[in-house]
């Protein structure tokens, strides 16, 4: 099969790779239809998340149709023929984590549980195509994928709802609505979102759903805000205003945001000497992380309000405002998204018609252009905001 | 605990001599002589070659002589009833399915069983032994018999964990490590630290407990792996190093499988 393979910083290519086994009673072989690149693959994509190997399998948002089980699969759960979403993050169903629907905390899913242990006391649960420290899964930028536990995590999908709308349940809708929710939104609430990517944009959307009665939208690219104005949020593109806290201590009459929202992670882009300072100790390796963002959410976020942090991070930062974090009394909740407790629900919403994910689509390519999207998706260029790939397109498509 | 340990735990260190300060020297000077020739080389391998010789000369550097005995022990909460857990442990037969450096136990009858290790390099350790407490669904205790090729003891113990939250799993073995004290500092050199090493066997009970099955990627599919890749596989200190393949072979299969 046709598989995207991480071949070291800023090397992905195509490869032809055996086609998956079971390999576990647990395990199902789904044939994708669609896959998708997402915003965290750009942290492997540029070298930034530690073991990751080369020939590694890229992808974790990803759907199709099941075709074979293991022997521990009841044919009601699932069996050969069911379409599915598959979630990114790899649950068993029976652990202390899992029955608390921290399905993202799950102690039985990592293979690798010791290496995540080292670097940060316990292990999340095992993640598709996200190195080998979070399970070393072959991922789903494939033309077939090997999904363990597979009585858990996949979610069946009716026939009248096409792959765009759905493959995004695999991920980033979640993600964006899990970042919502833990914003803990009242009705009547101002929140700020950092980063208009997609898991920025289902965050809009979702902390309307929430009952926000403003969303004030933060990116640089006009394409991306746009979208976001779209939804019905006011926007602030940072490299238009001198200071990013007091447009928005103006916009909320000095008293800041309720909630401030994280969609950014590790690799943030911000303005003046710290950007450039907290750059350089990233590529020295001296500072794993970039938070120029959560900083400023933790100064711009009103006294007691929440900040929420879906955006991914890898390890250590340095400045961090612990003291205006602590005599504020923000409250922050992040992680890796509890995919099972969300699934069904957004699938609801999306059979309403509530919500039509596939707004978020910017580019359909084949499986073979993906080397060159994950570049034209790190540099935002053709006004990239999420790419679907086809594993079984030949390449003579148009782009 | 002691009713299950016929040697006392304690104070078992003591100055070793010769053989582990060769052993030290060797990885010292080893360590640095590839540090030295990988750097010269100036390429990737080379850096990574130079970076191994470092860490075995850092390792070897802090080698202080082992203990005679050993003992490794760990506490893992598990998603089920004490009675549960001991009903599983209380089969010897069944410990091999977690234990990654037993090859089999055979039961033999009257509390005796016999049970067959992967030692250092590929070799087979055989001892039998005998159960000397068994409490159900509480504890149970066995000790090593005479003539065996080293001594193990161990006690596992079931609690029930505060809060409905299951059992915590207490398992303990005591004993010789292969090699005698040198032994035990190539295997520490080799980051196979007998705590690390019960933590890791009682994770694999807690996913057969709990999940049913136990988490892996050996196996599946993945584009080339480069040679570096495989040379990592061989330091992951939950791999036992079995004898069965060269190391060209082994690095090579590392490679393929990974």
């Amino acid at each position: 099969m046709k598989a995207v393979c991480w071949m070291g910083k800023e090397k992905m290519s195509v490869e032809t790779v055996p086609d998956p086994k079971i390999l576990n009673p647990r395990d199902a072989i789904v044939r994708i239809t669609s896959t998708c690149i997402c915003g965290s693959d750009l942290h492997l994509y540029d070298g930034l998340m530690p073991t990751m190997e080369q020939g590694d399998i890229m992808g974790h948002e990803f759907m199709g149709e099941v075709v074979e089980v293991g022997g521990a699969i009841k044919p009601e759960v699932l069996k050969a023929g069911d379409r599915v979403v598959v979630p990114f993050t790899i649950a068993c169903g029976g652990c202390f984590f899992c029955k608390q629907q921290l399905w993202s905390c799950c102690e039985n899913s990592n293979p690798n549980y010791w290496m995540a242990e080292k670097l940060m006391g316990y292990s999340p649960s095992g993640l598709f195509g996200y190195t080998h420290m979070l399970g070393g899964y072959a991922g789903g930028q494939a033309q077939y994928a090997r999904v363990p536990f597979a009585d858990v995590g996949p979610l069946k999908i009716p026939q009248g709802i096409p792959d765009d709308q759905a493959v995004f349940l695999s991920d980033i809708f979640p993600t964006g609505y899990m970042g919502a929710e833990n914003a803990n939104i009242r009705p009547g609430d101002t929140v700020a979102i950092w980063g208009c990517g997609p898991v920025g944009q289902f965050a809009i959307r979702s902390a309307f759903m929430l009952g926000a009665e403003r969303v004030i939208a933060i990116d640089r690219f006009d394409y991306r805000l746009r979208l976001a104005q779209k939804a019905g949020a006011e926007t602030v593109n940072y490299e238009q205003v001198d200071s990013v806290l007091e447009t928005l201590k103006e916009m909320t009459g000095n008293i800041g945001p309720d909630s401030c929202i994280d969609a950014v992670g590790m690799e943030a882009h911000y303005t003046g000497p710290t950007y450039f300072i907290d750059r350089t100790k990233q590529a020295l390796r001296i500072e794993p992380d970039r938070p120029g963002v959560l900083r400023e959410c933790i100064m711009a976020c009103r006294k007691g309000g929440t900040i929420s942090m879906p955006g991914v991070y890898g390890g250590f930062v340095d400045n961090f405002p612990i003291g205006q974090y602590m005599n504020k009394g923000i409250t922050m909740k992040t992680g890796q998204t509890h995919m099972m407790k969300y699934m069904k629900p957004l699938l609801d919403r999306i059979e309403k018609q509530e919500i039509d994910p596939s707004f978020v689509v910017s580019h359909r390519v084949p499986i073979d252009e993906a080397p060159k999207m994950y570049r034209m998706f790190r540099d935002k260029q053709d006004e990239c905001t999420k790419v679907m790939l086809d594993p079984w397109a030949e390449r003579s498509r148009a782009a | 605990m002691a009713e299950a340990a016929r040697i006392p735990l304690a104070n078992a260190a003591g100055r070793s001599g010769l053989s582990v300060n060769a052993l030290r020297w060797g990885a010292m000077v080893g360590g640095g002589v590839l540090a030295l020739t990988g750097l010269t080389r100036g390429s990737k391998s080379g850096l990574a070659m130079a970076a191994g010789g470092g860490i075995l000369a850092v390792a070897g550097a802090r080698l202080r002589s082992g203990p005679a005995r050993l003992v490794a022990s760990s506490t893992m909460q598990v998603n089920c009833s004490p009675q549960q857990a001991y009903e599983f442990w209380s089969n010897f037969e069944n410990l091999p399915l977690f234990m990654r450096h037993l090859d089999s136990v055979s039961i033999l009858g009257n509390g005796r069983s016999r049970w067959v290790a992967a030692g250092p390099l590929g070799s087979h350790i055989h001892w039998e032994s005998e159960i000397v407490a068994d409490r159900k669904g509480e504890l149970i205790s066995w000790r090593s018999l005479p003539g065996s090729d080293m001594e193990v003891d161990g006690y596992v113990e079931f609690r029930k964990a505060p809060g409905d939250r299951g059992t915590f799993i207490s398992a303990n073995i005591i004993y010789s490590p292969p090699g005698g004290k040198t032994g035990s500092v190539i295997a520490k050199l080799l980051g196979k630290d007998p705590n690390f090493l019960m933590r890791q066997d009682l994770r694999r009970f807690k996913a057969l407990t709990e999940a049913g099955e136990i988490p892996t990627v050996e196996g599946q599919s993945h584009g080339p792996r480069s040679r570096l890749v495989g040379a990592a596989r061989l330091l992951n200190p939950d791999q036992p190093i079995r004898r069965d393949m060269g190391i060209r072979e082994t690095l090579e299969a590392q490679r393929r499988l990974a």
